[in-house]
């Protein structure tokens, strides 16, 4: 039975055991005077045994899936030959997936070398003996908890109470999986990051200039030692991000303005919505459309005026990042322009201003606290980007100042490393996750700091 | 007239063309932003247009058991490895008797897509009839006749035409112009194919499958999270430190860097728990990880705006702390709570960067069945297809977006309706 059928099985005894529960209520009210006389409702009772029922085979089903391959796996090392843990970890890991492949697609007969053939016979069997085990063990948990919870179903058992626990106990892991998923980045990346940081050292990592990570796959290889030294994937990233909040935020800002201290309501109620289209384009069509159409259009228009332009210039990066921005800081911008009290509007009115210069003197600098967060995090977010910078910035990690050639990126990095066939413990695989640790770090220490900004801005105003 | 009033009044015009200009200012950013917008729209329809659109070449196929190299009565095995590709070269070679040279008859056989013998096994393999029958079939070009032929360009003058087809080629397929051999269609293999190496036999059928699969998982575990833990924060939360660090640990979520969501992917799912690489369900759950503080921050503002009588008559009738809720609270707060949701899974199905870390960036040709098959999806599709040398493929990778972008369109058109439609405004 594959686990989805056994899903399906406990859901139909879940809701079996809730209208039995039920019925049983309704039995046990009769005898003893009605449902009045219970504590909770017929339903609450159904409920419960659903529960109890439903919950610890779920749990069961969950975990063993979870588990599963990882143990199967170790228990199959007693089963390699010595011959292949010779020939080092990576042979064993080859030999493991090959095992598995062969059994997946049924072909264990056609295995020639005995020793494989007894491993994949094992696997096949483990893997058997393993979902049976499974399934009796889960089923057997439904109907125990569906029998206990039934034999509770009188008078004074406080089903509601202990139906709403359970609820209540779902509600709060739930809000709790936002703190494991922070937790589960922040350990992931740190441990990657610091066995990378026990071949390459932190300052080497922080302070190099030179960035070429090419690790020796064979170990007489001539000059593939590689270096780390992610300067220039640093500096590329600020260029791209700096272009990008030099057309995002003028438009962005001044767009915030005009939307919400000019515009009539109709104007308004058009032109907002096609602002926040912007945002809602996939990154990735960004990307396309810089490296097919601005790319090309910026090193023709570079070539018309004497510049040679690379076809991957930062440029042409950074500036369709900063468009797909611009939605962005003119959101929060508007809210927080929106937020200035109309009093201090009407004050400088009142005293000859004109509209422009009430806006320019009053306006923006009693919003520019929350201006100044919202480009924060408009800059984590442009930091953080990855479409646009992997389809239309270079790979070369030059470091260079000029937006007209082409430079690479912490996120391109992140990319390319993690695409190619690489095994996981290289040194060059481990480095994408330290380079992972910065940005999240980076873009962490931007969000704390915008958001409070944020928030102790409004609470002025309030 | 005082000194002061003199002054201001000589400054007046300065002071109104400076705010004339700071209104222009304002129209022009907005109107750039707009005009950014549809810059980008117009190019990606203008490129993908021709996509949807597939060129077939019309030949009379003997199908002689002798040529094809089978018996009479053939059986599955013999039938697969028949020589429908020599079948179609003679067809060629029979329609264009005047080639000779090897080279000439090489550049021949490129009209056709390589795809063409296999739509002839197919037909032959559903009806054996077929066999040693003479059938009129229409058969898949060639990516660069079918260019060719949708650009509408001048055949008899080859010189103007800006091809990688040679003279010789475009003479051939003006010859099969002429004869009404060579017809323009709607392109359904577009809708039907995985991925190709060969753009004309491209299609985005397995990507909107993985991208379906997916969705679905994301939708599976982040609506009832999310709602749960957005119940949890708004109505049950007493107020004390862990509640908010936790609301602080959802916004920081929130601009968490998507391609983070994919290294968490990549060394909890994969390299700890050995889930299955390039699988929707993995992908599923790191996206339901990433949109989960979306949908958990509009569903926490849809509670927020029920009133607090409709909770406090529900009490005084007797219900408890959880029937308020789930009888009264939720439901109205549903459609502000699916509005959100909807947004949250629009932004996960544009997303690209942590299905890369996770390795859903295969090739992949057949349709996937199950939420473990190996699958790509829509966007990462787009990415591959935008690094495909053949200049086909840009044209599918601007129609793979023309698609996705609909999608996009609807799924906030719903989001949008279903404010409009059930909002209340208290």
């Amino acid at each position: 039975m594959s686990a989805t059928t056994l899903l399906l099985v406990t859901l139909g005894l879940a809701l079996a055991s809730f209208a039995y529960g039920r019925s049983r209520a309704y039995s046990v009210a009769r005898l003893g005077g009605g449902v009045r006389s219970m504590h909770s409702l017929p339903s609450h009772y159904g409920m419960m045994v659903a529960l109890w029922c439903a919950l610890p085979a779920l749990a069961i089903i969950v975990g063993w899936k979870l588990f599963e391959p990882s143990v199967v796996s170790g228990f199959l090392h007693d089963y390699i030959p010595q011959s292949v843990y010779d020939a080092g970890e990576k042979s064993v890991e080859l030999y493991k997936n090959d095992i598995g492949n062969r059994v997946d697609s049924n072909a264990i007969a056609d295995i020639q070398d005995p020793d494989k053939k007894i491993a994949a016979e094992q696997l096949a069997s483990m893997r058997h003996i393993s979902s049976l085990a499974m399934m009796v063990l889960a089923l057997a948990a439904a109907i125990a908890g569906a029998t206990l919870a039934l034999k509770r179903i009188k008078a004074d058992t406080r089903a509601r109470h202990n139906v709403e626990k359970i609820v209540q106990f779902f509600l709060i892991s739930c809000a709790s999986i936002a703190i494991l998923t922070t937790l589960g980045i922040v350990l992931s990346v740190l441990f990657e990051s610091l066995r990378f940081f026990q071949e390459v050292s932190v300052i080497e990592f922080i302070t190099g200039t030179t960035w070429s990570p090419q690790t020796a796959i064979r170990a007489d290889q001539v000059g593939s030692s590689g270096s780390f030294g992610a300067v220039p994937l640093f500096m590329g990233t600020m260029l791209i991000s700096f272009i990008a909040m030099v057309v995002a935020v003028p438009f962005g800002l001044m767009s915030a303005i005009y939307l919400a201290e000019y515009a009539s309501r109709p104007v308004r109620s058009i032109c907002k919505p096609l602002l926040e289209i912007l945002a809602g384009i996939p990154t990735v069509v960004y990307g396309f459309f810089a490296a097919l159409t601005v790319a090309p259009a910026l090193r023709s228009f570079g070539a018309t005026l004497g510049l040679s332009v690379s076809s991957e210039s930062a440029l042409a990066a950074g500036a369709v990042m900063g468009i797909m921005i611009i939605p962005f800081v003119s959101s929060l911008s508007d809210d927080v322009i929106t937020a200035v009290p109309q009093a201090m509007r009407d004050g400088s009115y009142g005293l000859g201003a004109t509209k422009s210069e009430t806006i320019r003197k009053v306006v923006i600098p009693a919003a520019l606290p929350g201006i100044v967060g919202g480009v924060l995090l408009a800059v984590s977010r442009a930091i953080g980007e990855t479409m646009i910078v992997v389809m239309a910035a270079g790979l070369a990690a030059n470091l260079t100042a000029n937006p007209l050639e082409a430079v690479t990126t912490v996120t391109v990095q992140i990319v390319t490393l993690l695409t190619g066939d690489q095994e996981f413990d290289s040194a060059k695989t481990l480095a994408a996750f330290a380079l992972g640790l910065m940005l999240f770090v980076v873009t962490l220490c931007l969000n704390v700091i915008a958001l409070h900004v944020v928030r102790k801005y409004r609470e002025q105003y309030e | 007239m005082s000194d002061t009033t003199t002054k201001v009044r000589a400054s007046l015009k300065k002071r109104y063309a400076a705010e004339k200009r700071f209104r222009l200012y304002g129209v022009t950013a907005i109107a750039a932003s707009i005009g950014f917008l549809f810059i980008l729209l117009f190019s990606i329809v203008g490129k993908g247009l021709p996509a949807f659109k597939s060129t077939f070449v019309k030949l009379d196929v003997q199908l002689d058991s002798a040529t094809l190299g089978i018996s009479d009565e053939p059986t599955e095995a013999e039938l697969r490895a028949a020589n429908f590709g020599g079948l179609i070269k003679q067809t060629m070679r029979d329609r264009f008797p005047e080639v000779s040279s090897r080279g000439d008859k090489k550049a021949l056989y490129q009209l056709l897509s390589t795809g063409a013998e296999y739509e002839l096994y197919d037909k032959v393999k559903a009806d054996r009839e077929l066999l040693d029958s003479t059938i009129s079939l229409w058969l898949p070009a060639d990516d660069e006749l079918s260019a060719l032929i949708k650009s509408d360009a001048d055949l008899s003058n080859p010189d103007s035409i800006v091809t990688r087809m040679s003279d010789k080629q475009i003479a051939w397929a003006k010859s099969l112009k002429d004869a009404g051999q060579l017809e323009v269609r709607f392109n359904r293999t577009f809708f039907t194919n995985g991925d190709s190496r060969e753009p004309e036999l491209a299609g985005i059928r397995a990507a909107l499958m993985g991208s379906a699969f997916t969705l679905l998982i994301t939708f599976a575990l982040s609506f009832p999270i999310a709602v749960a833990a957005a119940i949890y924060l708004e109505e049950f939360a007493p107020q004390n430190r862990w509640t908010d660090i936790v609301e602080v640990n959802i916004n920081n979520l929130a601009a968490v860097p998507s391609i983070v969501f994919g290294l968490l992917g990549l060394a909890v799912f994969i390299n700890f728990f050995h889930l299955p690489r390039s699988a929707p369900v993995v992908g599923g759950i790191v996206l339901s990880l990433m949109t989960l503080p979306t949908i958990i921050i509009s569903s926490r503002a849809a509670l927020k705006a029920v009133p607090p009588s409709i909770r406090e008559a529900a009490r005084g009738l007797g219900a408890s702390p959880l029937q308020v809720v789930t009888h009264h609270v939720l439901p109205l707060a549903m459609p502000g709570i699916l509005t959100g949701t909807i947004i949250g899974l629009a932004q996960a199905l544009g997303e690209t960067a942590p299905l890369l870390m996770i390795g859903m960036v295969a090739f992949i040709v057949d349709i996937p069945a199950s939420v473990t098959d190996a699958a790509t999806v829509l966007p990462v599709q787009v990415f591959l297809w935008a690094d495909s040398p053949e200049r086909a493929f840009v044209e599918k990778t601007s129609a793979a977006i023309m698609v996705l972008l609909v999608f996009l369109v609807v799924m906030n058109a719903l989001a949008v309706f279903l404010r409009k439609k059930f909002e209340r405004r208290w």
